[in-house]
């Protein structure tokens, strides 16, 4: 990406080759427990990567290393080709982020807070303000520019906050959560945005609670767990690596729910994740054969089955069966 | 989303300087004081309560009259105001860190102690604007400065200096704690013994001997008793010095602390 702030050629020469992205063993602790827990990531250019993990395993901390706003406490990496730990201010010039709580000021209004911004980043007060309208029609805020923030829906102020990392075109940037809280026209909003920006070739790297979101938007996607990548490919490589497919099965009588589930744990050897509304039960099935024995048990313990199905696993199921943990967010996917 | 593209690449300005950078954060906190003028009622009421009640309920026997009363407290209770004043905006330092706010600052290529030149900014600007209620509802009630308006004027330069210095103490509180309330509280528990054993209310000469030898040295009393000169036009460059030393040891050791915390991640 060419940047005005670097000027030697060389410089620019080496750091044009390298990926967008690139750690290993990214080390972040808090006293003794280590938040990230020694990750490799390797991010090409232009790419939309998303990191998926349960609540605390480690996504904020790990973008806000990589944002320059935490330092690891091992390992290494590189952003735009920029070396994190010695070169943070070229860092600094070639990203953007938007975290996971709005990092706007109340007070002033919208426009004030663009204009602010785009006059940190070196714009006189003419440019600076063509520069804030231009951004508050991309993101379809222009009527409330002249509003205080505090005044914003929670919607208005997150579109805002991704606005402000885009008062000069980053080479990568960070969104922490970009459509948590938003509604489905919102975020579709914001999934076109982010697809415009890559096609314009800025990496975005971002965390999401919503896997909907990863398997639309992301390229690729890294899933972490108590501070591990413990997964990595495009979603379609995630399920494949899952397994075959997943066994749904539905009871004839709840009641029967507990001992169907604890038998088909022990049989197909894998977690049982259970439906919240009822008596449906999902397992990974590592061959169609292993779910055919295993409803095959079932029947001889007399548990009925009112419905089966064999299906492709869902990311929700893959996310769960990586994780152990129940996927973040399910009920509010658009 | 289609009229115009704002995610082209558009041509980056070059990197503005930190003087530049400071000045913006500068006018933000312009800006602020424009929507939030209310900021003004803290910052004015509990000095104003202090003028009239100790004017009125102890003037006379503090000082023999109300008059006289008002003619010697009035000066200090400026150093106070700004001292009060300065706790305020450490709270709302720690309110900003909070936010995350600070957290878009620190990935900005920015000169690091910008948003703190913002904050002196800010902060230089309640100190003059609610020094200057103060001083307007002494005059009212009879207050007299000596040495007329040069010498109010030299008086309020000594009183940036010292908010200055003082801003210091707060930005240093509002990074270490992320609690704003706890800012205030921790600010007035330090605050409250330096403002009360110092010469601002009265004159030390009743209180026992190890009291006044702390009101002495008290840099409070200092400050005070500069500023009185600077009013009366009786100030040497002694007394300004004395004022000035601990504004300018405090802003030595805070300012490079202040960068240290405000890095360190
Ligand atoms: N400043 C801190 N001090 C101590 N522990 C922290 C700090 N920041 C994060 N942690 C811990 O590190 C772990 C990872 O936190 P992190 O915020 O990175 O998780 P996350 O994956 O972003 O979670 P979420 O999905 O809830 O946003 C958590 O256990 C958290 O409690
Ligand atoms: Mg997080």
């Amino acid at each position: 990406m060419p940047d005005s702030t670097t000027t030697d050629l060389t410089a620019q020469a080496q750091t044009a080759a390298a990926p967008a992205i690139r750690t290993r063993g990214l080390v972040k602790r808090f006293g003794a427990f280590e938040a990230v827990a020694g990750i490799d990531l390797e991010v090409p250019r232009g790419m939309i990567f998303a990191i998926l993990g349960p609540n605390g395993a480690g996504k904020t901390t790990l973008m806000r290393m990589l944002a320059t706003l935490a330092r690891p406490d091992a390992g290494t990496a590189e952003v735009m080709g920029h070396d994190l730990a010695t070169r943070p201010d070229e860092v600094r010039a070639s990203i953007a982020m938007t975290g996971q709580f709005a990092s706007l000021d109340e007070d002033l209004t919208g426009r004030e807070n663009l204009v602010f911004l785009a006059r940190l980043w070196g714009f006189g007060r003419q440019a600076a303000r063509r520069r804030a309208d231009e951004l508050f029609a991309a993101f379809e805020l222009t009527d409330a520019r002249h509003r205080q923030v505090k005044d914003y829906s929670g919607g208005m102020r997150r579109r805002l906050d991704i606005a402000a990392s885009l008062i000069v075109t980053p080479g990568v940037l960070f969104l922490d959560e970009p459509t948590t809280g938003l509604d489905p026209t919102a975020r579709q909003g914001v999934w076109r945005m982010i697809r415009r920006l890559s096609r314009s070739g800025v990496t975005v790297l971002l965390t999401t609670q919503y896997l909907e979101e990863a398997d639309q938007l992301a390229e690729r996607i890294a899933v972490i767990d108590r501070g591990r990548k413990i997964a990595e490919g495009t979603s379609r490589e995630l399920k494949a690596a899952t397994g075959s497919g997943f066994l749904h099965v539905t009871l004839a009588e709840a009641a029967q729910l507990d001992r169907a589930a604890a038998l088909l744990e022990e049989r197909l050897a894998m977690p049982v994740q259970r439906s919240p509304e009822g008596a449906r039960l999902s397992v990974m099935a590592r061959t169609p054969e292993a779910a055919t024995a295993a409803l095959g048990a079932l029947a001889a313990e007399g548990l009925g089955l009112e419905d089966f199905a064999m299906g492709a696993p869902s990311l929700e199921e893959v996310f769960f069966a990586l994780t152990g943990t129940p996927a973040p967010q399910t009920e509010d996917a658009p | 989303m289609s009229r115009t593209d704002p995610l082209r690449h558009i041509p980056r300005p070059p990197r503005p300087s930190a003087l530049s950078n400071a000045l913006t954060f500068g006018w933000r906190a312009v800006l602020k004081f424009r929507h939030v003028p209310e900021q003004l009622f803290d910052l004015v009421m509990t000095p104003l309560m202090f003028t009239l009640l100790f004017t009125f309920v102890f003037g006379g026997a503090l000082a023999g009259s109300t008059g006289d009363y008002l003619q010697f407290f009035l000066p200090g209770i400026l150093v106070q105001t700004v001292a009060f004043n300065a706790v305020y905006s450490g709270m709302g330092l720690s309110t900003d860190l909070g936010k995350g706010l600070f957290d878009r600052f620190r990935s900005l290529p920015i000169w690091p102690l910008s948003p703190f030149a913002g904050l002196i900014v800010g902060d230089l600007l309640r100190h003059l604007i609610a020094g200057a209620i103060i001083l307007g509802i002494g005059l009212t009630l009879g207050y007299r400065p000596e040495a007329g308006p040069p010498g109010v004027v030299a008086a309020f330069l000594l009183l940036l200096v010292i908010g200055f210095g003082l801003g210091w103490v707060f930005i240093v509180l509002g990074l270490l704690i992320r609690t704003p309330t706890t800012v205030m509280t921790l600010g007035f528990t330090v605050l409250f013994p330096v403002v009360f054993a110092s010469n601002i209310m009265v004159q030390p000469e009743t209180m026992p001997d190890w009291l006044r030898a702390f009101v002495a040295v008290n840099p409070v009393s200092l400050m005070t008793t500069a500023m009185r000169g600077l009013m009366a036009g009786t100030a040497t460059a002694a007394d300004i010095a004395q004022a000035l030393l601990a504004p300018a040891l405090l802003t030595a050791l805070l300012a490079p602390l202040t960068l240290w915390l405000y890095r360190r991640r």
